[in-house]
């Protein structure tokens, strides 16, 4: 099923000479509007002139993350606030989150990609779509939500958790479409069948899953305990949230919507662009954004991507599912987290050099755990044990308040996270995907 | 009247507390009482021990998250009722005890109980009021 048949269908020849203007377009606009971007291209001698073809795009140089904390909150905005009508945010490597904003017109185009992925998914005005992804800062919940409004389907926007709300409105609501995290997927499933809830009896013929990494593993398990058909949809704050790319029904591969972005694929350590079907870091520039452009943004997420024809009649390349990241970043029940971000938390409380540890698991009840191990220094080891849980308590609080997330707090014996050449190693993930 | 007390921070960890003891045996520090208080992640070892400054730079040389805590050590009749004739009075002063443990050797024919309260001063005076000893920490290292 198509959401927009001409551009979903559109010849490569087409395709790529809207890209060429678009890119033009968003170059000029960047170099104009926005300080950080004119002196980033006049530093690597480049001119929106420059840009005659779509592989001189190579030549412009990349934007990070760090870059988007650095222009922290709307210093990379390309249109006055006045023009924006929202804001989204994401974890950053620290305390400050990652802003990006949306004119009108952007959170239009966001509505209609988002449009084309539900249908993608097999989702129709007829459907009742179960939005089970965080409504907030976050993409996830507002994303889904536009693009089910767009397609005329009914909303039910109950957002993440209250897992024994969303399987009594599943029942209740006959609802048709699911959309959430994998991970959340299994952990209802375990929860129904401990309520004794029938999965295989609901009405819900489609799941919409995303904003974590997944395998094929746990798409067959999520179909062999759910009456519903997996597909994959990939998205990220800073290109836009939701519906940068998703899989059509041959699910080999998610189409990356080339009409409003364009995907690479770099070396992570020398930046040269990768030809297709090699393995390497996803860099998106987008092409039709007004209050957030993004030039050659580096998502720090593995992936490849592959030109051949897709049996679905969709001529938009299509992206491997991402299997994992260049950098330390975890994913942990849909939430970016960051070990620097824990470190700032623990600085914050006072504690001077901290050796901490993030354990990530993925047990029986199929919901990431994340526990943080933080060796007891000298001078915060009092005598009384409720002195120490109160310890535990208060780093898990501020964790808690600053990424969003619960985590365990594990007092452990100084000197015992092990160092290799005097740095710690952050990060035990356990979770087999 | 205070006595010396070791505080040892363990993660759950097997073979941890063999290794504070074989630590302090090797030092020649002997331990006169022992209480350990846990929770699913850690404990907290306490110990009287003969020679609780050298017990103290043993284990942190050893590594171990050591501190020395003041307790005072209460000579009970060793009878029914004994410990309550502390408890009471204590109660009655409002003070809270953070925990307590007891010696397994005998001083003379009475027992020896370690207390731990937030008043340490008030909580001495309120015992050696109602004429119970407090046993002093030389003495009770050389037990």
């Amino acid at each position: 099923m198509f959401w927009d048949r001409a551009s979903e269908t559109m010849p490569r020849e087409e395709l790529e000479k809207l890209q060429l203007a678009r890119l033009r377009d968003m170059v000029a606009r960047i170099y104009e509007r926005v300080p950080f971007y004119r002196e980033l291209l006049r530093q690597a001698g480049c001119e929106p002139g420059d840009i005659k073809s779509l592989e001189d795009l190579r030549r412009l140089p990349f934007t990070t993350k760090e870059d988007l904390r650095e222009n922290y909150p709307f210093g990379l905005f390309a249109v006055p606030l006045e023009d924006v009508i929202r804001v989204h945010a994401s974890s950053g490597t620290t305390g400050k989150p990652c802003v990006v904003g949306y004119t009108r017109r952007d959170i239009e185009t966001w509505a209609d990609l988002m449009a084309r992925a539900l249908t993608m998914g097999g989702a129709t005005r007829g459907d009742v779509i179960q939005n089970a992804y965080g409504y907030g800062l976050f993409t996830g919940g507002l994303g889904i939500h536009y693009g089910a409004e767009r397609i005329g389907a009914t909303v039910v926007p109950v957002s993440g958790g209250h897992t024994k709300r969303q399987l009594m409105l599943m029942q209740d609501f006959g609802s048709t479409v699911l959309t959430c995290t994998p991970s959340y997927t299994l952990y209802m499933a375990e929860e129904a069948q401990a309520a004794g809830v029938d999965l295989k009896g609901l009405k819900l013929k489609s799941g919409i899953f995303g904003a974590e990494p997944w395998s094929e593993n746990m798409r067959r398990e999520i179909e062999a305990r759910w009456p519903l058909k997996a597909y994959d949809i990939y998205g990220l704050s800073e290109v836009m949230g939701p519906g940068v790319a998703m899989e059509c029904e041959v699910r080999q591969g998610l189409h990356v919507f080339e009409d409003h972005f364009i995907p690479e694929i770099i070396d992570p350590a020398t930046g040269q662009t990768l030809p297709y079907g090699q393995t390497g870091e996803l860099v998106f520039t987008t092409l039709t954004k007004e209050a957030f452009p993004l030039l050659r943004y580096r998502t720090r997420d593995i992936s490849a991507l592959y030109p051949e024809p897709c049996a679905c009649g969709r001529t938009h390349v299509r992206m491997a599912r991402i299997t994992g990241r260049t950098d330390d970043m975890l994913i942990i029940r849909g939430v970016n987290v960051f070990p620097s971000q824990i470190e700032s938390v623990l600085l914050g409380l006072g504690y001077t050099e901290p050796h901490y540890l993030l354990v990530v698991d993925r047990q029986a009840r199929r919901l990431d755990e994340l526990e943080v191990w933080v060796e007891l220094s000298e001078g915060m080891f009092t005598d009384a044990v409720r002195g120490l849980e109160e310890l535990e308590q208060r780093i898990a609080r501020e964790l808690d308040s600053v990424l969003g997330i619960r985590a365990r707090v594990k007092l452990v014996e100084p000197r015992t996270i092990p160092r290799s050449e005097g740095k710690a190693r952050r990060v035990v993930d356990r979770r087999e995907l | 009247m205070r006595v010396k007390q070791i505080s040892v921070f363990l993660e759950n960890k097997s073979g941890r507390l063999a290794q504070v003891s074989d630590v302090l045996g090797a030092g020649g520090v002997n331990i006169r009482a022992l209480s350990i208080a846990d929770t699913t992640d850690f404990g907290i070892l306490r110990l009287i021990v003969s020679d609780p400054d050298r017990a103290y730079r043993l284990l942190k040389e050893a590594g171990f998250t050591v501190n020395l805590t003041d307790v005072l050590a209460v000579e009970l009749e060793d009878r029914p009722g004994g410990l309550a004739q502390a408890l009471k009075p204590l109660a009655e002063a409002g003070m809270n005890i953070e925990y307590l443990y007891a010696f397994v050797q005998k001083a003379r024919d009475a027992a020896l109980v370690v207390f731990r309260v937030e008043q340490m001063d008030e909580a001495a005076n309120v015992l050696q009021a109602r004429g119970i000893r407090l046993v002093p920490g030389e003495e009770v290292y050389r037990l």
